[in-house]
């Protein structure tokens, strides 16, 4: 049936009448409407659709026009029509603003800061975008080109911005973690660091001991590389050296370069404030005013601490009570048990494992090591004292990385267990921002049960674990060191002790 | 120096990619804004390595852009006379037709521009009957031609034959011309391919009739300012392509005392006021040639990335650069919005006329913003049209402090749309403007927005990389 109604002396947009007359036809299941404002026009495009009646003969202009056809009668259609019409008419809710560009985002916002994690290929992009908008740059990403890295360090440094990475992983800035950062109080201790989870183990022992961060600048792990020369390091040197905040400055990397390392000795020439450099393994054989060397991640806290006049308890002293945790492990051991299978997620936390280790131990291999006879051919395979950093490449194709996503050391622990000659399992766990809710949980199964494989062979298997983070990390430090002590894990002050325990289980020097 | 500035300011966070980050800035209360990321050029790593290669000469391309910029806007719009094409238009002849859009030959035409063509060579006298238009069209005895080749534009199929008669408009400042015929109105019009004895009677009319009243008004007005009455307009909701109803109202407020005091017959000068009263869009073709104008006053500059034309043949859409002539084309794609009663978008012709030369000057679709009863078109809110109108701004060089809009706290429209910026942020242009039917002579089935396709910038790029 069809039905026809005029609305005198309603003036509707003839867009709104047309943009609606669909929902509304649908919505009271209509076999056709039409919707219009009386013109001559408009009632000749009427007729031409076959819906008009001679009621609207008379019609002007202003009133509207209403036809309808209908399989079964719509009670009071012309209400139900009209209040449709009139809702239309409201106020709609505002749709969210959407920021498709870095320009557009920094001009509604004013923003200072970009944090970039797109793919490589597409991530250089982004950093010019980011600092021809004098914003300073985070660059999560990993695969972007040396030439990129260098040509967006040197627009950075032009510009007085900060280029963090690419392949930056952690920083603190403004007592704000960025990407993977632990949660620490600020404090007038300054770091550059060309490696993520050293910053963040260097970072938490200092908030552990009373201490405080000014700035954690990250600088991506290519940054000492011969090619980029140290370009963001030595920015850093100088950002921290002018900061007012900052009092302390510790510098983080593995061994850079020749050539940076002496760019990096020369600058430190030129600072204001105490440095304490640590490079892991690299050899310094040079004596600087006010400059400290150190070897391991904790002697750079406990130097920085020092030096920021916080005194601490030598880290790296065996107390009594893991002492005797250690005497009774000794005592359970098969004599075929001998080795220490260190299994991180901590990029350089295994390269100051090593780097505590080599001394202590024979033969010791790692995927992280640099030196010939230190290289583990086959990091798949459990043989002899062994370090395996479980983020290196080979272990996270197409995988979240192992900080992100722990349950990939969980069969690797399963493997070193069956192995007779594992003794120390050595494990580090990474709390903050950006890693798993609960990494200690979804592995402590996993220990159980290495632990009874081990037994069921007579053989008895400790674990030693560390736990880098602070209180204030929203894991909680305390629950997942309290649960991995309820399950018999050694408990280190730090990864260098960690590794020192492990020594001491084996009966290392 | 900035790093310490940093220090010491609130951070405020630009997060780019994993979106797993947000959770973290939230914890911490940090201020953050995550985009809307996408791969930049579609993700096309050869584009990207163009724009990479380009880079170096940024600073040379800002100048050439910024000067580019600077005479579109410098750029004065006066109409000057209501002529024959064949009198006015450089090249034109009696046997010359003119098309919207990049040149293309006429087997290869939209439906709805063949049906003008026909339509104009019987205006023209040229052929008796349709069959004869059609046997003459294909003959090779006509010169078609791009509109755009002759400083002209005309709207959906702009076809300019001899006897028609166009919109002189001059440019003081660049001292250019450019020309554009009389809007028809709604309904079977020729610019729709219509080619009814009513479409042809009405072409007489505005020869026989419009054309002289008007021109001597103009004559008496001493000219017309046009960029005045874009500059009004756009405070009062229209965004001159596809809303004229301000616009063609404040024309008529110009033009209708001289109209008058003109010397013609009292029905001459009644149907012309007449004729230009009932044609709310009767403003369209005096907003397209001052953007003809400006932007054409821009061409020849050296290094200039920014887009001078921007048109389609109801086939394929075509850009021009301010460097160079060339046209970069591709498939002309198919206008989104709304369809009139008894239409589907099965009807419709892909997008179609050199309207859009207003988007490429910085009104229209850039415009929205200002005219908010547009978005109705494509069932949007209105803040949709607020946030076209600021979209437009990442792909632009610049803007147009003379066209303002009002409900952004005058915020300029978006000018000189700039080829790397298309690419780089994948943000096309947005157009607003009429759908064709597809077949000959039905008329506009539609209005909506649409697109430019990417791959007229992509190439563009291309052939500007190669000159790096």
């Amino acid at each position: 049936m069809k039905a026809y109604e005029v609305i005198k002396n309603s003036y509707y947009d003839s867009v709104t009448l047309m943009s609606t007359t669909v929902s509304i036809k649908k919505d009271l299941n209509l076999k056709d409407l039409v919707m219009f404002m009386g013109t001559d026009m408009n009632k000749e495009m009427i007729q031409s659709v076959g819906l008009y009646d001679q009621k609207f003969d008379d019609a002007t202009p202003n009133d509207l026009l209403l036809g309808v056809e209908m399989d079964q009668e719509v009670d009071q259609w012309v209400d139900q029509v009209l209040s449709k019409l009139n809702n239309q008419n409201k106020t709609q809710d505002e749709s969210e603003t959407v920021y498709k560009t870095i320009a557009q985002a920094k001009k509604a916002k004013d923003s200072n800061i970009a944090i970039i994690s797109v793919p490589g290929i597409y991530a250089a992009n982004e950093a010019y975008k980011a600092l021809e908008n004098n914003m300073h740059v985070m660059l999560f990403s990993d695969n972007v080109s040396v030439e990129d890295e260098i040509g967006l360090k040197d627009l950075a440094i032009k510009k007085d911005l900060l280029m963090m990475g690419p392949d930056c992983g952690t920083a603190i800035i403004n007592g704000k973690g960025l990407c993977f950062a632990n949660q620490v109080s600020k404090g007038e201790i300054g770091l550059v660091a060309a490696s993520g989870t050293g910053l963040q183990e260097v970072t938490v022992i200092i908030d552990r001991f009373g201490g405080g961060i000014s700035q954690a600048i990250g600088v991506g792990g290519r940054d000492l590389s011969e090619a980029v020369g140290g370009r963001m390091m030595l920015k850093g040197m100088d950002a921290l050296d002018e900061d007012e905040q900052t009092k302390v400055i510790v510098l983080i990397s593995k061994p850079p370069h020749q050539t940076v390392l002496d760019k990096i000795l020369k600058k430190i020439k030129t600072m204001h404030k105490p440095v304490v450099v640590c490079l892991l393994d690299a050899k310094v054989d040079q004596t600087l005013k006010d400059t400290y060397f150190v070897s391991t991640l904790t002697e750079a806290a406990q130097k920085a601490l020092e030096l920021n006049h916080i005194k601490t308890p030598d880290l790296m002293e065996i107390d009594e009570e893991t002492n005797a945790l250690i005497n009774y492990e000794i005592k359970q051991k098969q004599e075929t048990q001998s080795k220490i299978k260190g299994l991180f997620c901590g990029g350089t936390l295994t390269a100051e494992a090593l780097s505590v280790l080599r001394s202590k131990v024979d033969q010791i291999t790692s995927n992280v090591a640099k030196k010939e006879n230190e290289k583990m051919k086959n990091p798949l395979e459990s043989k002899g004292h062994n370090l395996v950093d479980l983020g290196d490449d080979m272990f996270t194709q197409g995988k979240p990385h192992p900080m992100i996503e722990p349950m990939i050391r969980l069969d690797r622990i399963l493997l070193e267990a069956k192995n007779p000659e594992t003794s120390v399992i050595l494990l580090d766990f990474e709390l903050g921002l950006g890693s798993h809710e609960d990494p200690v949980g979804v592995t402590i199964e996993t220990i159980d049960e290495a632990k009874k494989i081990a037994q069921k062979d007579n053989r008895s298997l400790t674990f030693v674990a560390y736990v880098c983070g602070t209180k204030q990390d929203h894991q909680g430090l305390e629950k997942a060191e309290a649960m991995l002590k309820e399950h018999g894990v050694i408990i280190a002050n730090t990864n260098a002790h960690a590794a020192l325990i492990a020594s001491k289980i084996i009966g290392g020097r | 120096m900035s790093t310490l500035k940093l220090f010491n300011e609130t951070l405020k966070v630009v997060n780019v990619g994993s979106p797993s980050f947000k959770k973290d800035y939230e914890t911490q209360q940090l201020d953050y804004v995550h985009l809307e990321w996408r791969p930049p050029a579609n993700g096309d790593l050869k584009l990207l390595s163009l724009l990479n290669k380009i880079r170096p000469k940024m600073e040379l391309i800002e100048k050439a852009n910024e000067e580019v910029v600077s005479k579109i806007k410098a750029a004065e719009a006066k109409l000057v006379a209501v002529k024959k094409a064949v009198d006015v238009i450089p090249q034109m002849t009696k046997h010359t037709i003119l098309h919207s859009g990049p040149p293309i030959a006429f087997d290869k035409m939209a439906g709805p521009m063949q049906g003008a063509i026909i339509g104009a060579l019987m205006y023209e006298g040229l052929a008796k009957d349709q069959d004869e238009a059609i046997k003459l069209a294909k003959s090779g005895k006509i010169t078609f031609d791009s509109a755009h080749h002759h400083q002209a534009v005309g709207p959906m199929a702009g076809i300019i034959s001899a006897s028609m008669p166009v919109h002189v408009l001059y440019n003081e400042t660049h001292k250019n011309y450019s020309y554009c015929t009389i809007n028809e109105g709604l309904g079977k019009v020729l610019r729709y391919g219509a080619n009814s004895k009513e479409v042809l009677d009405r072409l007489k009319f505005m020869e026989e009739t419009v054309m002289p009243v008007l021109n001597e008004a103009v004559e008496l007005a001493d000219g017309i300012d046009i960029k005045a009455i874009i500059t009004q307009a756009l405070h009062m909701g229209d965004e001159c392509h596809n809303r004229n109803k301000a616009s063609s109202a404040l024309f008529l407020r110009e033009v209708a005392g001289y109209i008058v005091s003109t010397s013609f017959s009292d029905e001459m000068k009644s149907g012309t006021l007449n004729f230009i009263k009932n044609n709310e869009h009767y403003f369209l073709n005096l907003s397209m040639p001052y953007c003809k104008l400006a932007l054409d006053s821009a061409r020849n500059t050296k290094h200039s990335t920014v887009v001078v034309a921007m048109s389609r043949n109801g086939v394929d859409f075509g850009i021009q650069l301010a460097h160079s002539d060339k046209w970069f084309t591709a498939p002309a794609n198919y206008v989104k919005g709304l369809m009139f009663p008894g239409f589907t978008e099965d009807d419709a012709a892909p997008d179609i006329g050199d309207s859009a030369i207003t988007e490429t000057c910085g009104i229209g679709g850039f415009a929205m913003g200002g005219a908010p009863a547009i978005v109705q078109f494509v069932g949007g809110v209105v803040k949709q049209a607020y946030d076209y109108s600021k979209e437009m701004h990442e792909i632009t060089s610049g803007k147009h402090q003379v066209f303002t809009l009002p409900p952004l706290d005058f915020m300029p429209t978006a000018l000189g749309i700039d080829i790397l910026k298309v690419v780089e942020t994948n943000i096309l242009p947005i157009i607003n403007t009429g759908m064709a039917h597809k077949e000959a002579g039905v008329g506009q089935v539609g209005a909506g927005l649409v697109n430019p396709p990417m791959a007229c910038f992509e190439k563009a790029l291309e052939d500007y990389a190669k000159g790096v």
